[in-house]
């Protein structure tokens, strides 16, 4: 047998691209198993349907961009966004939704960008920026949290909530939807926080933030921490996002007038906070490259979700947060290089090669 | 305790170094043939001193260093040099180079060689000297001359011993301390003492080698060396990550350790200078591993220099049924071997052969995710994943801009890399790219500066042309101006010589446009009239010379020489003469000169050049033939029958314009052609003049009409002969037969009216 | 006045936009003086891309003189020698699509060459050392000529000129000083690897297929 000719280094990790994405869909168990006990079957049956419209859609992709399919479908990057789109998606919405929210994300934000690795926006957060602005009705209607269900209505079992999704059944799904916590804020007039949370009681028979959103975001939370533990990526776009978020709601809490935009608390712990922190603004395709560059980038996007939630005409915006970040996220990189050793200070990557000995 | 600063990045792959240690530094038979490249380290090769067929003594100079940068190279056994030839030698690239090759005699017989017993009364230069000249290179992987990094223009302040040894399998410098500590000992004391006793010497050492760090600390109780232990990290054993884990500082971009007062040292190139101050020995064996699976037995091995690996292999068991991959280095930044016959050389710290199993072949790539994994594991502080989004599209400003040459190609990126994509290849390429467009620029800015030179001196020559032709056209219109000054003056009598008188100021003009005054115009005179007559002495007496033993043609060429001297003095006297009577002679003077410049085209006539051209062609054409008739290869011939067809058609184009050359210089052979050619063109010159005297104005124009239509018909006649040929200066001719055409009838016209 | 326009939206509207011509326009000549770009730099920069063989393949004589046809307007695909990567370094120059080689005017080789004079064959007419656009031919009248090999630019200017034919252009020899690592094959080559079970190394083939799929 010949001897091969091959390039250093000769050692390599174990760990692969599908290793990674495995760990990150692991990561999601908490949140969804939160979001599934409190707000019923939808979660799971949405997250279902997306993975596999997406590992369709991508095999049929591959398949025509003359690709291995096997090869590409390994490495799962379609199924995190599945599932990080059925996760985020309002549980018990309808089939289709799911359908073309996941399609449109696979096709159009992923493949027609050059597929894995070459795409600028974030494929979830597109498939459901499509889905808020073309179907507005379906995606805002959330169902109530079980525990504030009227006495005497059950939760709808798999069964029932199967009907409610899948086509041919048509059953109604408005006799449970309810707003939530950040809708209920968005829409008071006239009451002060402390006369609000005691008056709704998605506040009232809740410990922080809303019943079963908090522990959502809790779930979502612990499984951040555990990426985080594996070093699947660095604290400094999540962090700096959270904290952020939380400076910007503390500034503008006024103690709880009745134009108060919300306590720190509220905002970290209901809507998309902790999802997106850990599973959106921590993708690294669509992000900053440099630490220095993430912390810039998860910081805007925490800016840009409070504004939006407060003077926007949106209750939540982690999406439309995430998107438009995607935008600066190229600009954030030209300048946030790191210092490279023996540099005095980092460079810029507009510099032209003039200057080669500073 | 010393602070210890912590490595940036940093990964930690299985260190696999246990296997190695098991056994004491082993030495093996000598093998039945040494191939020593010529160049083993960085900078200019050495001279070769030795040939084919010389008897060489161990530790005999085989090649001495060249250059500053550069290292010598020793026998590193006694026996025969057999071969001077190219052989393929250690470097990534597979290539062969030039290598010496040895066969042992299994004597072992040293050439005389003495250690230094107390170093310290020599001076470090001369210290230097014993380094550089014992062919003392980096051993820990680049191969720098050592001499060259002891001998730094700027003050240190710190030595670094660099025992890292942080690549994994690799064990010798591991199992060198644990054999030798007071060998190194004292050669980081020789080192010190060179650099001036520096105030801080350190020995950086990873935790992962006790027994090392417990066999040198004895050693080190009553001298001023610190030994540091620091937490296992690859890459900590690079020069610059070692400096930044034990100084805090950094070596700035560019730059050298020395910049910043350190100088770092290998723990294997200290212990090649103590054995080569101390003992007389230049570098002729070094301490290699030998390890991998696909051996049976893991050891390490003094190795002389030029031993092929085939053989260290064989004496360890290795099954290359088991190895895919052979690497020369550790896992991290070796290369791979293609060929078992290549050498170990200077820098050869290990030769790793891995089973599939342990270093399993790459998987396939998989797209960038930009996950950073990368950017955290390098020890530079880069982008890689940057870095390798820009070389992939070979985008070099961008890749400048994130500092691509500040990358030490530690391969810790590629390591952690989860799509298993080779950026360190990429960045290799890219850099080689890089620097061969600089090159080219370089070249290409000096290709332009030539180009610019060319063109400004070819323009400066045109305008030169331009000049003299313009000067000429001033003087002619201005002789024109006069004659029809004169001929609108009464003195209608003079009319006919001062036509001849024109010319002749015209050429005065053309004269004086050189000359600044009749006084110097004088005493050039007078000089040349001086010149010319030693040159007629000196003539004279070359003739009287020859006298007794000359041939013929010496003596034509004597005589001829003699003439011509005689001919300038007259002239020159003429010249003087006239100067001296200006309006008697003038006519004479300038007529003679114009003769003489008439002489001189005459002389350099095309009829003769013709002549030649014709012959040369037709030798050519000759070996040409012979040439297509021996060539046998279809291209070759076709080639060779379009030459033929070229030359033949150029020498027809010679023998036609042969055929055309005015008979009147065909005097071939004619030994005092200078002279009769001279008196000829005077003689004619002359008659013109006078003939012009006497000729009346319609005579003239008679005259001009008749030699402007033999002009035309000669025109005519090249025309058709362009139109035949198809040439490409058809245009030309055409437009050239057009004036002479218009002249003709203008000058028809103008007899015509005379005539009436 | 104000309230005239206050109460009439369309002149408030079209006040407003004139009042806004007004000001970029002032801002923008303002900035035109100010600003203003001496002399020709693009030319400069354009032959500073452009590689300096002085070939003439372009249909101009050098490479400056294509420089300023181009910054005149002429297409930048003329160059063989510079080939794809000079036509793309111009066309970012130019913020223009870069366009494929014009083949009209030769194609691209990937070796560089240089002329070589096979001096016993030389007659020495020094018509090549006329040809040569950056004098790297040096003889006289009547005697051998040599070619500056490190100044030859490898137009093969002066391989037509020459009445004997005795120059060739030779491949300049590659060693090991001027060996580089090549890229990785590209992710296409990869997976065309990929798809015949064969997994992508540096010499694909040269090992056992393993199951890539």
């Amino acid at each position: 047998m010949a001897l091969l000719k091959l390039t250093s280094p000769h050692a390599h990790t174990t760990q692969n691209t599908g290793n990674v994405m495995q760990l990150v869909l692991l990561a999601t168990i908490p949140g969804a198993l939160a979001l599934t006990a409190f707000f019923g079957w939808g979660t799971l049956i949405n997250v279902v349907i997306a993975s596999i419209v997406a590992v369709g859609c991508e095999a049929t992709i591959m398949h025509l961009r003359k690709r291995p399919v096997m090869f590409y479908l390994r490495d799962c990057s379609a199924l995190v966004t599945a599932v990080l789109l059925g996760l985020a998606l309002p549980p018990l919405a309808p089939w289709w939704l799911v359908l073309v929210g996941t399609s449109f994300a696979i096709v159009i934000a992923k493949h027609l960008y050059g597929g894995l690795g070459y795409n600028p926006f974030n494929p979830a957060m597109v498939g459901y920026v499509v889905l808020l602005i073309s179907f507005p009705v379906q995606m805002t209607s959330w169902p109530a949290p079980m525990p504030l269900y009227p006495e005497g209505t059950d939760a709808p079992g798999l069964w029932q909530s199967l009907q409610m999704v899948l086509p041919f059944f048509n059953e109604s799904v408005d006799a449970f939807t309810a707003a939530t916590p950040l809708d209920t804020f968005k829409h008071n007039t006239g009451l002060l926080v402390e006369q609000l949370y005691q008056s709704d009681p998605l506040y009232s028979q809740a410990d922080w933030a809303g019943v079963g959103w908090e522990w959502a975001n809790l779930g979502f939370l612990a499984g951040g921490c555990f990426l985080l533990y594996r070093k699947v990526f660095t604290w400094h776009a999540p962090v700096s996002m959270l904290v952020a978020l939380a400076l910007c709601s503390a500034l503008f809490y006024d103690g709880g007038s009745s134009v108060s935009h919300g306590s720190p608390v509220l905002h970290l712990l209901s809507g998309a906070t902790m999802l997106g922190a850990f599973f959106i603004v921590t993708d690294p395709v669509t992000s900053a490259t440099s630490n220095r560059g993430r912390m810039i980038y998860g910081a805007l996007v925490g800016v840009l979700i409070f504004i939006i939630r407060s003077w926007g005409s949106y209750p939540d915006a982690m999406a439309f947060a995430v998107l438009l970040m995607n935008f600066a996220a190229p600009l954030i990189d030209n300048y946030t290089l790191p210092r490279t050793y023996g540099h005095k200070k980092p460079r810029k990557a507009t510099e032209k090669a003039t200057d080669t000995k500073d | 305790m010393r602070k210890i600063w912590s490595l940036t990045g940093g990964i930690h792959p299985a260190e696999n170094k246990h296997q190695s240690v098991q056994s004491s530094i082993g030495s093996l038979p000598l093998p039945d043939r040494l191939t020593i490249p010529l160049n083993q380290h960085i900078g200019a090769p050495p001279k070769l001193l030795v040939a084919e067929g010389d008897r060489v003594l161990k530790g005999q100079v085989l090649a001495e260093p060249k250059g500053f940068v550069s290292a010598g190279i020793h026998a590193p056994t006694s026996g025969i040099i057999t071969h001077i030839s190219d052989h393929p030698i250690p470097h990534p690239s597979g290539m062969a180079a030039r290598c010496i090759t040895l066969e042992p005699d299994h004597k072992e017989q040293w050439i005389e060689h003495r250690g230094i017993d107390n170093y310290r009364e020599k001076t470090p230069s001369e210290l230097l000297d014993i380094i550089r000249q014992s062919g003392i290179v980096g051993l820990g992987g680049a191969g720098f001359p050592s001499a060259v990094k002891l001998g730094p223009k700027q003050p240190i302040s710190t030595l670094i011993i660099n025992a890292t040894e942080c690549e994994p399998y690799i064990t010798a410098d591991d199992m060198l301390m644990r054999e030798h500590p007071q060998d190194i000992v004292d050669g980081i004391k020789i080192l010190s003492f060179i650099l001036g006793d520096p105030d801080e010497i350190l020995i950086g050492i990873e935790d992962n080698k006790p027994e090392a760090f417990e066999a040198l600390k004895p050693y080190l109780q009553d001298t001023n060396i610190t030994l540091v232990e620091f937490p296992t990290r690859y890459p900590s054993g690079g020069e610059k990550q070692l400096i930044q884990i034990l100084t805090g500082k950094e070596v700035p971009h560019g730059g050298i350790p020395a910049d910043i007062g350190i100088v770092c040292q290998n723990i294997g190139t200290t212990y090649a200078i103590q054995r080569a101050i101390q003992h007389g020995e230049p570098l002729i064996s070094r301490i290699t591993t030998v390890t991998g699976k696909a051996c049976a037995t893991n050891r390490n091995y003094q190795v002389l220099i030029g031993t092929p690996i085939s053989h260290l292999l064989q004496n360890n068991g290795f099954d290359q049924s088991q190895c895919p991959r052979l690497i020369m280095g550790g896992p991290m930044m070796g290369f791979t071997l293609e060929e078992l016959s290549i050498p170990v050389i200077k820098t050869t710290n290990c030769i790793l052969a891995p089973t599939a199993e342990e270093l399993p072949t790459p998987p396939p790539t998989q797209p960038c995710i930009r996950c950073g994994m990368c950017a955290e594991a390098c020890p530079a502080s880069l982008l890689p994943q940057q870095l390798f989004w820009h070389a992939q599209s070979q985008n070099y400003e961008k890749l400048e801009a994130h500092n691509l040459f500040d990358c030490i190609e530690c391969g810790a990126c590629s390591y952690v890399c989860p799509s298993n994509i080779p950026l360190v290849q990429y960045y290799r390429a890219a850099k080689g790219e890089m620097r061969k467009l600089a090159q080219e620029k370089i070249n290409s800015d000096r290709a332009r500066e030539r180009f610019e030179f060319n063109q400004a001196r070819k323009a400066k020559e045109e305008a030169e042309k331009a000049a003299k032709r313009e000067a000429r056209k001033r003087a002619a219109e201005l002789a024109r101006a006069k004659k029809a000054d004169q001929e609108a003056s009464p003195g209608g009598a003079d009319t006919e010589t001062n036509s001849a008188d024109d010319i002749i100021k015209a050429a005065m003009a053309r004269a004086a446009a050189k000359k600044a005054s009749p006084e110097e115009q004088r005493a050039k005179l007078e000089r040349g009239i001086v010149r010319a007559e030693s040159h007629v002495n000196a003539a004279q007496q070359r003739l009287d010379g020859l006298e007794q033993d000359a041939t013929d043609k010496q003596w034509e060429q004597a005589r001829a020489a003699l003439e011509d001297a005689r001919l300038r003095l007259q002239n020159a006297e003429q010249k003087l003469a006239a100067l001296g009577a200006p309006t008697d002679d003038k006519l004479k003077d300038a007529t003679v000169d114009t003769a003489k410049s008439v002489m001189d085209k005459i002389q350099a006539s095309p009829r003769e050049a013709l002549e030649k051209k014709v012959s040369t062609l037709k030798e050519r054409i000759a070996v040409t033939e012979e040439k297509l008739v021996s060539a046998d290869d279809k291209t070759l011939k076709t080639a060779l029958q379009n030459g033929l067809k070229k030359q033949q058609a150029k020498l027809k184009d010679a023998e036609q314009q042969l055929a055309e050359t005015p008979a009147t210089a065909d005097q071939p052979n004619s030994t005092p052609k200078t002279e009769d050619a001279a008196s000829a063109a005077i003689a004619r010159a002359q008659a013109k003049a006078a003939a012009q005297e006497s000729m009346s104005e319609e005579e003239k124009l008679k005259a001009s009409v008749e030699s402007l239509q033999n002009r035309l018909k000669k025109a005519q006649a090249k025309l058709t002969a362009a139109e035949a040929e198809g040439s490409e200066h058809i245009d030309a001719f055409r437009t050239g037969v057009e004036k002479l055409q218009a002249k003709l009838t203008a000058a028809e016209t103008q007899l015509a009216e005379k005539t009436q | 006045m104000y309230e005239i326009i206050a109460q009439n939206p369309l002149l408030a509207a079209l006040t407003a936009l004139v009042g806004l011509a007004l000001i970029f326009g002032a801002v923008l000549g303002y900035a035109a003086i100010k600003f203003k770009v001496k002399g020709d730099p693009i030319v400069e920069q354009i032959d500073s891309l452009l590689p300096q063989t002085q070939c003439g393949q372009c249909g101009y004589p050098g490479c400056r003189p294509y420089a300023e046809a181009i910054a005149n307007g002429d297409t930048i695909n003329k160059c063989p020698p510079g080939g794809q990567t000079t036509i793309n370094a111009i066309a970012d120059l130019l913020d223009v699509e870069a366009p494929t080689l014009d083949e009209e005017h030769g194609v691209e080789s990937d070796t560089k060459t240089v002329a070589y004079i096979r001096e016993d064959e030389c007659i020495g007419c020094t018509k090549c050392i006329q040809a040569c656009p950056v004098d790297a031919i040096l003889g006289a009248a009547k005697q051998m000529h040599t070619v500056i090999i490190s100044e030859c630019t490898g137009c093969d200017l002066c391989v037509e000129p020459c009445p004997v034919d005795c120059i060739d252009m030779l491949p300049v020899a590659k060693g090991l000083a001027d060996w580089t690592w090549d890229m990785p094959a590209s992710s296409e080559e990869q997976v065309k690897a990929l798809r015949a079970d064969i997994i992508a190394t540096d010499k694909p083939g040269q090992r056992d297929g393993v199951d890539a799929a």
